[in-house]
């Protein structure tokens, strides 16, 4: 296997003000499907393409915002190592062992919170339940997608951005330990020697997560989810007009990994991004530069300025 | 028949037209148009913070980490997430006056006054 130890962000775990609403906007309006729920009041959804049980998980909570992310890792022997490693670093605090089924059909976790703030998590096992594509059996004879879609329809949760202040605590958590690499930077300063935005890959994709320096502790800016093509951004940005979704800004195309997106909030003001297209990235690939006056077209490619929410709206 | 109330800024005296049955943030972007420091339209943010200072309202709920308990005890509440239930006067807090001040005074200097776009046609 060549893609090794950290293979995906595997599960966001977001806080909602009101559950009925915000299940209404997951399902019917991004269009995930819902899977579990459990004893506290948790709602688990996927993706339709995503083969493992859960992806998202809704948190009904005072404060809006992320309680964390998982990353899928390759075997519990990896997960046991790089628990291991993590601890050897001392860049995280509070780490812990999540018992196995404290997520259903999921093993145990390794949950650490990360210099920026964010609480963070790895895990080898979850239940495979499938795309429901295939015909003779699960993935025997498969149709390209499953019947039934709803709302945008995204195939799978894809990467988070997050906002934080030791950025370069957790840049090296990423890079030195976690194994990820930095496909696209953002520098500033008068010697263009502060990074202030890392877009990292543990992946084939353009980024699996984002991180960006500002000076909050554990902030979310947005879960992002993936589409097939740029038409279908589109679409998805008439169904989010029709059904009155607040819209933050798009579609249109980041500078930064080429995707081609709209953002979007959830009821409880978290912001949503639906995305396509992007590169592929490998390890051996050129780092690509942007610099702090070059941000606007960075983010937005066709406007080239941040709208005023790019920075000050988060959760 | 859904009832409309007059919501009064006193940050800049501008007022407008809200239906009980759409939030105060909403009804704002809508009569005001531009300049309006809008975030997430949802609870989430906290960009439109404002002090409730006459009216009655009903309240969805909103992010506790930008609007205390405190806070909304004395009736400082997020525009998108209130309902108006009789004409009201908000006064605009945070980022939000600097934002409604600094718009007024661009309109002032402009061709459109801040007098004829905010004063809709108030329905029978």
């Amino acid at each position: 296997m060549a893609l090794t130890g950290v293979l995906r962000p595997g599960h966001v775990v977001i806080r909602v003000l009101e559950m009925g609403p915000a299940l209404k906007h997951y399902t019917q309006v991004l269009g995930l499907t819902e899977v579990a729920r459990d004893g506290k009041g948790r709602v688990f959804l996927k993706a339709w393409d995503e083969h493992d049980h859960h992806s998202v998980v809704l948190r009904e909570a005072d404060e809006a915002g992320m309680d964390y992310m998982g990353w899928k890792v390759d075997s519990p022997a990896t997960l046991k190592k790089l628990a291991a490693d993590i601890e050897k670093s001392k860049l995280c605090t509070d780490l812990q062992w999540i018992p196995a089924g404290e997520h259903p059909e999921t093993g145990e976790r390794f949950r650490f919170t990360i210099p920026t703030g964010h609480l963070m998590e790895l895990y080898a096992e979850k239940k495979v339940v499938g795309n429901n594509c295939g015909n003779d059996g699960p993935d025997i004879n498969p149709d390209p997608w499953p019947e039934g879609l709803k709302g945008c329809a995204p195939s799978r949760f894809d990467h988070c951005l997050l906002y934080g202040d030791d950025f370069d605590g957790t840049l090296k958590l990423f890079t030195e330990v976690l194994g990820f690499g930095i496909a696209e930077q953002v520098m500033a300063g008068p010697d263009k020697k502060l990074m202030i935005g890392a877009f990292l890959s543990c992946s084939n994709k353009a980024h699996d997560v984002a991180f960006i320096r500002q000076p909050v502790k554990g902030k979310f800016h947005h879960a992002s989810f993936a589409l097939g093509s740029w038409e279908q951004v589109l679409r998805a940005a008439d169904i989010l007009s029709r059904t009155r979704t607040s819209i933050d800004i798009g579609p249109t195309r980041h500078g930064i990994t080429r995707g081609e997106t709209v953002y979007f909030f959830d009821p409880s003001g978290n912001r949503n991004e639906v995305f396509a297209g992007g590169y592929i990235y490998y390890p051996d690939k050129p780092r690509i530069t942007w610099y702090d006056e070059t941000l606007g077209p960075g983010i937005f490619y066709h406007d080239r300025k941040l709208n005023e929410r790019f920075l000050s709206v988060f959760t | 028949m859904v009832a409309q109330f007059e919501i009064a800024i006193q940050n800049t005296g501008e007022s407008f037209c809200c239906r009980e049955d759409e939030h105060v943030l909403g009804a704002m972007e809508r009569a005001l148009c531009k300049g309006i420091p809008v975030g997430c339209r949802n609870g989430g943010c906290g960009a439109c913070k404002v002090q409730v200072t006459q009216g009655r309202y009903v309240k969805r709920k909103m992010n506790r980490a930008v609007l205390s308990l405190e806070e909304e005890a004395r009736g400082v509440a997020l525009a998108c997430k209130i309902y108006p239930q009789s004409d009201m006067k908000v006064k605009a807090i945070g980022a939000m006056a600097e934002a409604m001040v600094a718009r007024k005074t661009s309109f002032v200097s402009g061709s459109t006054t801040a007098a004829q776009i905010s004063r809709p046609d108030k329905e029978a």
